[in-house]
């Protein structure tokens, strides 16, 4: 169109950060400080963001969405808490067992997609375990605005209760805490009854978690439009499967631990992405053909378009059947 | 740079006009001999050296004289620029981007010192030197959003993004061609683009709207619109329409070299970071026909694309009625040539005009 | 039956619903002149529902109000006017929580601007059941001089502050609860089209 068009980089902007700080904070859980080098400031950001971690595992780079939870107005430094996953994909992993202190990394510029409405009259929050990131960056937002909030946070028991001291140290009158151990649950209808009109609440943790909350606050005539949520999707792995990339002229399979977007990068194909959550869109592709079942694992096409298989988001979402080929 | 500033007036005797740099380098927005509506984005990182393109926020020769006509429009109706309580921290955001960007862009021009939340703005061209304390807005003689508008060329819609929506929720609203902010502020990306004719069913502003919901920090984006004004008025709002709208009946087949204007929006998306609003400047460039066709491609080109603009499309930007008599003026500058594709002049290559 | 089918139009212009029993604890519902047959017809559909409803009714020229206090609802109000209730509403929204339901039918005016005070109370508008009955008049703004002319009935029609000749616009406003009025005859003065009733 006009000057010189500039094909967009698949992802967010990209910066160089220096491992400042590596803290265990449990048996699971470890906190990661980033610095700027030259003592450059951080962009400022919005509470609710994250990151994305580009790690480099003996050759194959690795790429995750971790929460920012430091405080929106510290631009001295970045913070996310890690969850050890055994089970997982590898790269909560790698972050536990390679990454020290002075280590260089790249991380993106943040980007939101579990933002806090400003005109709510109150904010709940609703933790699950390794949830209670993104409402830490909020909670630091909010005390510096005067904002109206209380955290309600479940931990499966006191020694793995990430950050539980913290929060209940400074802001005693607000936050509550909830052991798995002691049997101790949420009373969400109770919780949720006699709010004011114009609370929002903000729930992240397990789906099941999620999918809770949804269903209760729906039950008792909240509107949708009040409740949020951010679910840390990881791709689930599942069976291996072989795709044509139409554009790019090549076959590649997509194996059975990562997901056909990571299969792509793999192969050297540019394809766009940028929350790799299945949540914001970007990475969308059009199926030029399909003998088989799509296993979409996305938030982001409607029950149409899912249905249509006209569509994939590459991000999470899998394909089971003959054959199958890509608009890439 | 140096820029000479232009002492004019985009109202009453318009002594409004172009320098021959400013010609030169006019967003023309027709790439080729037709038009339709597209989701026409791109990069917003930088362009061929001197264009319009080229710095976050263009500062012209016309900066000054159309920051003297804002202060006129918002002295004669405030509500020309609102924003709804939440949107506060998103005009915050605003002030950063653009005095960080004026100042490393134009560095001749503005400065900007910072020492903690201590901030000092200089604006040499309007003679502005203020101390305020950033986040603070009984420190600045308005909101923030206001305060560094009334310094910026072109209109700025600040956006709330919530719901898998944009909310047009606060804006900067004194160059518009014809909506009213007052109208449609709280409005979202599909209701305030309501009456934009046959792009709806276009899909057009589905597909636009995931592109801008997903526009991260760091990597903006730009895009072009047009519609034609008569006279060199920037103040073409609805608010207004009862006492200019006449003057689109005064052009005449003599002066409607001078008095037609093609009018362009750049238009540039760039995500807010504290806010994670989007803020939207449209940024108005006029160009009278006469000073157009100074360029042989550019007049081919403008002959075609108004002649064959499906007739929704001159109805809905307001020259349907002017169109026969734009079209017998240009005219005269189509010989029915080639033009080369894009939307630069090309004056060192393209034909000269064989009429 | 009051029920007007609109015709299709812009996306900025409201689209009415059939009201529809929702879960909650408590439920506002805000009508006036044929908008209570509309609250008929809801409380139909769900026999508990009145025990935990508060309607605010605005009769106009209509007499339903019988039949709605009937219903037997948990509170009910009959008003001369709109803008006598508005106090109330707002009182009434103060104390309200999460989990009312709001339900409002009858002219879009009242509508609209029933629906502004809950959102400004905190409600989202995509919460707030609306459904149309009766008349089709409209709340329009003159975008030149920003009065508000209600009960408009023709197109174009004279801004009952400052006299222009107006055209109406679908283009309708959520915050201000008006559709747009836009000088007629700004390029040709004088030159008025007759007046044609709405929807014609």
């Amino acid at each position: 169109m006009s000057a010189a068009p500039q094909k967009a980089k698949a992802g967010a902007e990209k910066m160089d950060v220096t491992v400042s700080a590596v803290v265990p904070l449990n048996d699971l859980v470890t906190r990661f400080e980033f610095q700027r080098p030259n003592g450059e400031r951080f962009p400022p950001f919005s509470a609710g963001a994250h990151t994305v971690v580009t790690m480099d595992d003996n050759g194959r780079t690795r790429l995750n969405p971790y929460s920012l939870m430091s405080d929106p107005a510290d631009a001295s430094t970045y913070a996310i808490s890690v969850r050890r996953d055994d089970e997982g994909r590898g790269g909560s992993l790698f972050m536990h067992r390679n990454v020290k202190v002075g280590d260089a990394m790249t991380i993106t510029y943040p980007v939101n997609l579990f933002s806090l409405d400003l005109r709510a009259k109150k904010h709940v929050f609703l933790a699950g375990g390794i949830g209670i990131t993104p409402f830490m960056a909020m909670i630091a937002q909010l005390e510096r605005f005067n904002g109206n909030w209380e955290l309600h946070y479940s931990v499966r028991s006191a020694a793995l209760g990430t950050y539980v001291e913290q929060l209940t140290s400074k802001y005693s009158n607000k936050v509550h805490i909830y052991y798995d151990d002691q049997k101790q649950g949420i009373d969400l209808e109770a919780l949720l009854d006699g709010q004011p009109l114009g609370t929002n609440a903000y729930v992240c943790g397990p789906k099941g978690m999620i999918d809770w909350v949804h269903a209760t606050a729906s039950a008792a005539g909240w509107p949708d439009a009040n409740v949020h949520s951010e679910e840390f999707t990881a791709p689930q792995p599942g069976k291996p499967f072989e795709v044509r990339l139409c554009k790019s002229n090549k076959t590649i399979t997509v194996g059975e631990n990562e997901s056909l977007l990571e299969a792509m990068e793999r192969e050297g194909v540019d394809a766009p992405f940028l929350c790799r959550g299945g949540a914001c869109g970007q990475c969308e592709t059009g199926v030029v053909n399909a003998d088989g079942e799509f296993l979409h694992r996305d938030h982001w096409l409607d029950a149409d378009e899912h249905a249509s298989g006209e569509k994939i988001m590459p991000c999470v979402s899998r394909f089971v059947g003959t054959s199958l080929e890509i608009d890439r | 740079m140096t820029i000479q500033f232009n002492k004019e007036t985009f109202r009453d005797d318009y002594s409004f006009k172009n320098s021959d740099w400013a010609i030169e380098r006019f967003p023309f927005p027709f790439h080729e001999d037709s038009y339709m509506y597209s989701v026409n984005m791109e990069q917003h990182r930088g362009g061929p050296e001197g264009s319009v393109y080229e710095k976050r926020f263009d500062v012209d020769e016309h900066y000054v004289s159309e920051m003297e006509d804002r202060a006129m429009v918002l002295a004669d109706d405030p509500l020309r620029c609102q924003s709804l309580p939440h949107m506060t921290l998103a005009g915050w955001d605003l002030l950063e981007l653009i005095m960080v960007s004026k100042s490393e862009d134009y560095p001749d021009l503005f400065e900007l010192h910072r020492d903690g939340d201590t901030w000092r703005w200089v604006n040499k061209p309007m003679g502005i030197d203020d101390t305020f304390t950033f986040m603070d807005e009984t420190t600045l003689p308005y909101g923030p959003m206001e305060y560094i508008t009334r310094q910026t060329q072109g209109d700025f819609c600040v956006l709330d993004q919530r719901d898998e929506n944009l909310w047009m929720d606060a804006g900067m609203i004194t160059t518009q061609a014809d909506w009213s902010l007052d109208f449609d502020i709280g409005m979202n990306f599909f209701e305030w683009h309501a009456p934009v004719p046959k792009a709806h069913e276009m899909g057009i502003f589905q597909r636009a709207l995931k592109f801008l919901l997903n526009i991260p920090q760091g990597a903006p984006a730009r895009r072009l619109n047009w519609t034609m004004t008569v006279n060199p008025l920037l103040d073409t709002s609805p608010e207004n329409y009862h006492k200019w709208g006449i003057q689109k009946t005064t052009l005449t087949p003599e002066n409607i070299g001078a008095k037609q204007h093609l009018r362009v929006e750049l238009q540039s998306f760039f995500r807010l970071p504290r806010s994670n609003a989007l803020v939207f400047p449209i940024r108005c460039y006029l160009i009278a026909f006469q000073d157009i066709v100074k360029s042989p491609k550019w007049g081919r080109r403008l002959h075609r694309v108004i002649r064959d603009l499906p007739e929704e499309l001159a109805t809905y930007k307001g020259f349907i009625d002017n169109r026969p008599m734009m079209l017998d003026y240009l005219n005269q500058f189509d010989d029915g040539l080639p033009t080369s594709p894009g939307v630069f002049p090309e004056n060192e290559t393209e034909p000269p005009l064989q009429k | 039956m009051s029920k007007f089918r609109f015709p299709e139009s812009i996306k900025s212009r409201p689209v009415y619903g059939t009201l529809e029993p929702r879960p909650g604890k408590y439920h506002l519902m805000i009508a006036d002149a044929e908008g209570a047959e509309a609250i008929l017809d809801l409380a139909g559909q769900d026999a508990d529902l009145m025990a935990k409803t508060h309607i605010i009714y605005i009769p106009k020229y209509t007499d339903f109000g019988d039949k709605l206090k009937a219903l037997n609802p948990a509170q009910y109000y009959e008003g001369p006017t709109y803008a006598a209730s508005v106090q109330r509403i707002q009182r009434v929204l103060q104390d309200a929580h999460m989990g009312t339901q709001v339900y409002l039918t009858g002219t879009e005016g009242l509508m609209g601007q029933a629906q502004n005070e809950c959102m400004q109370a905190g409600i989202p508008h995509t919460a707030i059941q609306t459904e149309h009955r009766g008349s089709v008049v409209r709340r329009m703004q003159c975008v030149h001089c920003k009065g508000i002319t209600e009960d408009v009935a023709t197109d174009p029609y004279v801004c009952s502050h400052c006299g222009l000749n107006l055209f109406v616009r679908d283009h309708y406003s959520r915050r201000l609860a008006a559709f747009q009025g836009v000088c007629i005859d700004a390029e040709d003065p004088g030159n008025v089209p007759e007046q044609a009733e709405l929807y014609s």
